[in-house]
């Protein structure tokens, strides 16, 4: 399981693992009826990498939407990610938002105050 | 029973409904129903700020009605699981309106949980639902009773909502939400 890729629907995102480069991303919409089943693939991924990671894991997150239901599994890949940094893989997380889009930036602050791990905020032009 | 359709049409006309749906909420009459109102706000060429947060709010707000059918009547194929959704726009103000059957037990606790949500301010509705993401239990379906807090905050108005009786069981549950520009 060097790689893993799922592709984005309308309504779900699109995923890229890249566990040789310590390299996660997430994009476009994860606005599904039932996230706990899309996400807990991921989920479990992380709990494998943690076992073995690399030296820094750099995480990016791309979304234009998210609903509620999606907002505590992305908390819960979160504290994977959180557990995986305690454990020695320097994790950052890099929220992208476009330009104006505040409501993108709060959510983003709000995973900041919960999680113990450096953010880094990158405004996106629309 | 006649309907009368102009009375109908007219009342939509004035309202400026630009979509509206009742019966059944499957998954896939939502995925419909947010395409077509994404390439309507596509048509108004509103402001992507504007866009993003009526679709944050709408897709929230069908959801919620996708959740509680369940709920009402799991498996039962009749007027419980049927809801209303209508969408328009007035004076440069989206509304949102949704309506559903709820059991007359959940009414108190519903009313309440808005009430008390309708009492926080911009600042404490942030921390709410931090506390409600980062400790609440999440439902067997997804739902995590962060969608109400969420589209109080996202539109910064009070919840607009009304229980109207239905049968000795059920109540008509009714919500209003307003979307400023």
């Amino acid at each position: 399981m060097e790689k893993i890729s799922i592709e984005g629907t309308p309504k779900t995102p699109t995923i890229n693992f890249d566990i040789a480069k310590g390299f996660l991303e997430i994009k476009g919409r994860s606005i599904p009826e039932n996230s706990i089943e899309f996400y807990k693939p991921l989920v479990d991924w992380l709990e494998k990498y943690a076992a073995n990671p690399q030296s820094a894991t750099n995480v990016n997150i791309q979304l234009e939407y998210f609903n509620t239901s999606s907002s505590k599994c992305i908390l819960d890949v979160f504290k994977k990610l959180e557990a995986i940094n305690k454990g020695g893989s320097a994790v950052v997380i890099n929220w992208h938002y476009e330009e104006d889009d505040e409501d993108m930036l709060e959510a983003g602050e709000d995973y900041q105050a919960i999680i113990n791990v450096p953010f880094k905020m990158v405004q996106v032009a629309e | 029973m006649m309907l009368d359709t102009y009375d109908f049409y007219d009342k939509m006309e004035r309202n400026n409904i630009m979509l509206s749906f009742k019966g059944d909420i499957t998954s896939e009459l939502l995925t419909c129903i947010l395409q077509i109102m994404e390439s309507k706000l596509d048509n108004l060429q509103e402001e992507p700020k504007i866009k993003k947060k009526v679709y944050n709010v709408l897709v929230e707000c069908l959801q919620n009605l996708y959740h509680h059918m369940d709920e009402v009547a799991p498996e039962q194929n009749d007027v419980l699981r049927s809801a209303i959704f209508m969408i328009g726009k007035l004076d440069n103000q989206y509304n949102i309106v949704t309506g559903n059957c709820i059991k007359k037990e959940k009414v108190e606790a519903l009313k309440k949980r808005l009430e008390d949500i309708n009492l926080l301010s911009k600042e404490e509705l942030k921390e709410y639902y931090k506390a409600v993401l980062n400790n609440g239990e999440m439902s067997f379906k997804g739902g995590g009773g962060l969608g109400m807090i969420d589209i109080a905050r996202k539109t910064g108005e009070k919840l607009n909502f009304n229980f109207s009786p239905v049968d000795d069981k059920f109540s008509f549950f009714s919500l209003n939400i307003k979307i400023s520009q």
